[in-house]
């Protein structure tokens, strides 16, 4: 009887060191690996993380197309995408928002959107949103730089200046690109920038 | 006699109507200026919206802190909207929107660029995204970051703090 109360508490205990060591279900910090998804694209292809970032690793940014932050910046992606691409770290943008909440950001808008600029990078659509709140974003244009390993290493905004791309006076994701490639920790390695709260969906009932 | 009273007249409506148009301007304010509104240390209670006329929740919400004004009229509550609408966007969207939406609030627009300085200024736990609002009396300070559900909520935040 003894040896069984006994027994039952090392159980016991070893169930909770074994759940102290299970990986956190909170969202990313830096130095996290992340984990792979798959959405749907503006032509209609599915694009998987894993499959579709650089040699160095990739520019991930939720973004969308009415909120005027993320509209300020999309020159600013495009021409991100077009320096760094070739460099290993191409640009890939997923729209967060619900579209019930926001007509303007549905996937057909999107289409249009990627009709009007021509995006050189896939522009995808977290339906189900559940990739969003796995990075704790809550912002767009929120940026998520990861390495080739699929480590978190920066994440925030574009660069210090939204309303006036001339008077940018720090590049932020630049400036943390060339750091992973200098094979240094990006400093800063987080930022907060002003954008629109992404639109979640409302509960039924 | 009648002249200088009709000329008394022109003066005053001049006058009064200038006011009026200068009124209406909410002043544009960087950072540095701003942060005294969210630290007085007296009596009352603050209420610091940040909002701004291209944000659809925000407007969505506007109408609860119009609402603080007249039911805490005999309180000592403040509203105060800060609006992040851009600079080239004040007098074609801001200025129209606050006459016909008939705002009562204290209208300021912050301009300052770079927010990752002064975001934790306002508050540690704002991530950046809008609306956001705090509630603060002295050193007492409630943060929230998101859309208020409903004008209840907001209530609640001020009464607690009063």
């Amino acid at each position: 009887m003894k040896n069984l109360k006994f027994t039952s508490l090392l159980a016991m205990s070893l169930v909770l060191v074994l759940f102290s060591f299970m990986p956190d279900k909170g969202v990313y910090e830096i130095g996290d690996k992340v984990e792979d998804f798959k959405l749907k694209g503006v032509d209609d292809q599915w694009v998987s993380l894993s499959e579709y970032m650089g040699e160095e690793g990739v520019i991930l940014v939720f973004t969308c197309n009415t909120c005027p932050y993320a509209q300020l910046y999309e020159d600013r992606l495009i021409e991100l995408h077009n320096t760094f691409s070739s460099q290993g770290f191409p640009v890939l943008a997923v729209n967060p928002n619900d579209p019930n909440m926001k007509p303007g950001d549905s996937f057909d808008a999107m289409k249009d959107r990627n009709a009007e600029k021509n995006f050189p990078y896939p522009y995808l659509m977290d339906t189900e949103q559940k990739v969003f709140p796995q990075y704790g974003a809550t912002r767009t244009p929120e940026i998520f730089l990861l390495d080739k390993n699929m480590t978190l290493q920066y994440t925030g905004a574009i660069d210090d200046n939204p309303q006036d791309p001339s008077s940018v006076g720090t590049e932020y994701v630049a400036d943390a690109i060339n750091a992973i490639k200098a094979g240094k920790t990006p400093d800063p390695t987080k930022t907060k920038a002003i954008g629109c709260g992404i639109k979640v969906k409302k509960e039924q009932g | 006699m009648s002249v200088v009273r009709l000329f008394l007249l022109g003066f005053f409506l001049t006058t009064g109507f200038l006011v009026k148009g200068q009124s209406n301007m909410p002043p544009i304010l960087d950072f540095a200026s701003l942060e005294p509104y969210l630290h007085k240390s007296n009596d009352t209670t603050y209420v610091v919206n940040f909002w701004a006329t291209w944000c659809k929740p925000c407007v969505e919400e506007l109408p609860y802190f119009e609402k603080v004004n007249t039911d805490f009229a005999s309180e000592k509550v403040k509203v105060l909207l800060v609006s992040m609408d851009f600079k080239n966007q004040i007098e074609k969207k801001l200025i129209p929107f606050i006459e016909e939406e008939k705002i009562s609030s204290e209208v300021l627009v912050l301009h300052a660029p770079n927010a990752n300085e002064w975001i934790d200024k306002v508050d540690e736990r704002w991530t950046g995204a809008l609306p956001a609002t705090i509630v603060y009396r002295n050193d007492q300070k409630i943060f929230h970051g998101e859309q208020f559900e409903n004008y209840q909520q907001l209530n609640n935040l001020i009464k607690s703090l009063n």
